[in-house]
């Protein structure tokens, strides 16, 4: 097993660490998966996490100078590793003007990713400030348990509205409830709603717009037939919401949620070369 | 833009229905009293009035006239109720708070009455929230019985001259000491803290008195985190005026424009410390 890559790129490099600070708001621990042309942060739905799950995509090739993974064997060319992403952050938080950072995953008395930030220096011999975050293997066996979570079959799907708008009144329904119902239909529509004893609030939004899914197989069937005015509605923490939305630094290029009703919500964020997708499941 | 909030066929039209094109000029004066979580709401013809008390011994009323809205009915002579602040500014600033220069939050509030809960329609940007806040039974309010015959001293200064005081007010103090003076110090800000003691003076003739009628020598108490709350009316204002009255009952009186220029006043009423029977010098 060896995993060694470069950042030299500024851009790159301060879009990756984009990308580790908003998994690190997402999740305490997660898996890091690393195949030959892609790395994969994911969270798996444990009660320890509220039942939330994460898929996170990125192409290795849009933020990597150098990258050389070679897996556990021939046939199972990936690495699989249990990682806390806010170490990788705050590591990456050294690297704002580095001339390039190196990631190695090393095994000297426990295995970690050593990242080795090269920083400039007014002398010749550059600085060179190196973090060891402490990682777990896991094993192949487990590796079944880190599938690609499939799309669920959903009875509405719909564009989120602007994030800066949904991120604040999401915030201030925090101070007032601790769940919250996302409600949308076919016609472009979603409401946010929060009941307590003292107060309710309810935002509405218009033309959000439904993303056309292709309906090769027959997972949108639900959808097909639905008039286009009936709400799909899911109560979920809205703790979990906040953090989502918190954790967006950057437009996404495409968002859009999946409402199974009273089952779960999925959001998909797409970003040029990022795509997070994110599953909040609703309250009993 | 209009937001009709009356269903269409209602019998009984609201008790109190009022529109804001900006949300802000509420709730920033809001924030001004904000101390406490309940207010009790007061309207009449003139305006509104939300009171906002502790430890029955001090009261801040914030007045929003009824010319700050845009529409404006009161169909009683008073109408009153008593609200959580706290979840109503959370409604009312429920877009966000920082002020993007160009948009604003646009307000319509209307009350059927008693029993009913006070509804709010919030629109920025087409997206509209709806919000119906529950309200009771309005408290029995504290009457200073303030009135300007009784006042002994009186100052009026530029706020930003006491902002940085009040900032920094040293809080291991219990009491906040305030001297006023037709002889030095004139005007003075005591507190007796951990470190040791603080004394502020302002002399009469300085750039930032534009009012100085003091009397007689007073030298009162007042409990320190209760004045506190002040500091925040204090910030949003551009003038304050300082007055006690022969029981060193302490009237603070803030003028605050707010961003179209419009003048509303906040003020905060507070007794003397009790502890405290004798003048000191």
């Amino acid at each position: 097993m060896r995993f060694r890559a470069k950042i030299v790129d500024l851009a790159c490099l301060n879009h990756f660490s984009r990308v580790i600070n908003t998994i690190a708001k997402l999740a305490k621990t997660c898996t890091l998966r690393l195949t030959v042309s892609k790395l994969y942060f994911i969270l798996s739905d444990k009660v320890a996490n509220g039942g939330v799950s994460m898929w996170c995509e990125l192409c290795q090739g849009n933020f990597f100078d150098e990258f050389q993974m070679e897996g556990v064997a021939a046939e199972h060319n990936e690495i699989y590793l249990e990682l806390v992403p806010e170490n990788l952050s705050r590591a990456l938080k050294t690297a704002q003007a580095a001339k390039a950072v190196k990631i190695k995953l090393t095994n000297k008395h426990c295995p970690c990713l050593r990242v080795a930030v090269e920083l400039p220096s007014l002398s010749s011999s550059s600085r060179i400030v190196t973090h060891d975050i402490p990682v777990g293997i896991i094993p192949r066996r487990l590796w079944n348990d880190f599938r690609e979570p499939s799309v669920p079959d959903f009875d509405v799907s719909i564009y989120l509205p602007v994030l800066k708008t949904m991120k604040s009144v999401v915030e201030r329904m925090k101070n007032l409830s601790n769940s919250i119902v996302i409600e949308a239909n076919l016609s472009g529509e979603m409401n946010l709603k929060i009941e307590t004893d003292l107060v309710s609030v309810t935002t509405h939004f218009k033309d959000l717009g439904n993303p056309p899914w292709a309906s090769e197989d027959e997972c949108q069937s639900s959808a097909q037939d639905r008039d286009l005015e009936s709400m799909a509605e899911a109560r979920i923490d809205i703790k979990k919401l906040q953090q989502l939305l918190a954790g967006q630094q950057v437009n996404p290029t495409k968002a859009l949620c999946n409402i199974v009703s009273n089952r779960i919500v999925h959001f998909i964020l797409l970003h040029e070369d990022v795509s997070l997708q994110y599953f909040i499941p609703a309250l009993a | 833009m209009p937001l009709s909030a009356q269903p269409a066929g209602s019998a009984e039209p609201d008790v109190l229905a009022a529109s804001l094109d900006n949300a802000r000029h509420l709730s920033s004066l809001l924030r001004a009293v904000h101390f406490q979580d309940h207010a009790t709401c007061f309207a009449t013809a003139n305006g509104l009035r939300v009171t906002v008390e502790d430890a029955k011994c001090i009261q801040a009323n914030a007045f929003i006239q009824a010319e700050i809205f845009q529409e404006y009915a009161v169909q009683e002579e008073s109408v009153t109720f008593r609200i959580n602040l706290s979840v109503l500014l959370d409604c009312l600033t429920i877009f966000g708070t920082s002020s993007v220069p160009g948009t604003s939050t646009a307000l319509r509030m209307c009350y059927r009455g008693y029993g009913y809960p006070l509804m709010l329609l919030l629109e920025e940007g087409g997206v509209v929230t709806v919000c119906k806040i529950n309200t009771q039974e309005p408290d029995e309010l504290l009457d200073f019985d303030f009135c300007s015959t009784k006042v002994v001293n009186k100052i009026i200064l530029q706020s930003e001259g006491l902002r940085e005081a009040f900032a920094e007010l040293d809080m291991t103090s219990e009491v906040l000491q305030i001297t006023m003076s037709p002889d030095k110090p004139y005007f003075r800000l005591s507190t007796f803290g951990n470190a040791g003691s603080a004394h502020l003076d302002y002399p009469r003739d300085s750039d930032l008195m534009e009012a100085f009628h003091c009397s007689q020598t007073q030298t009162n108490r007042y409990k320190i985190s209760l004045l506190k709350p002040s500091t925040k009316a204090l910030a949003l204002s551009c003038k304050v005026s300082i007055r006690t009255d022969a029981q060193g009952f302490l009237s603070l009186q803030y003028m605050i424009r707010n961003e179209d220029g419009q003048i509303c006043f906040v003020e905060y009423y507070c007794c003397p410390d009790e502890d405290i029977t004798e003048a000191e010098l």
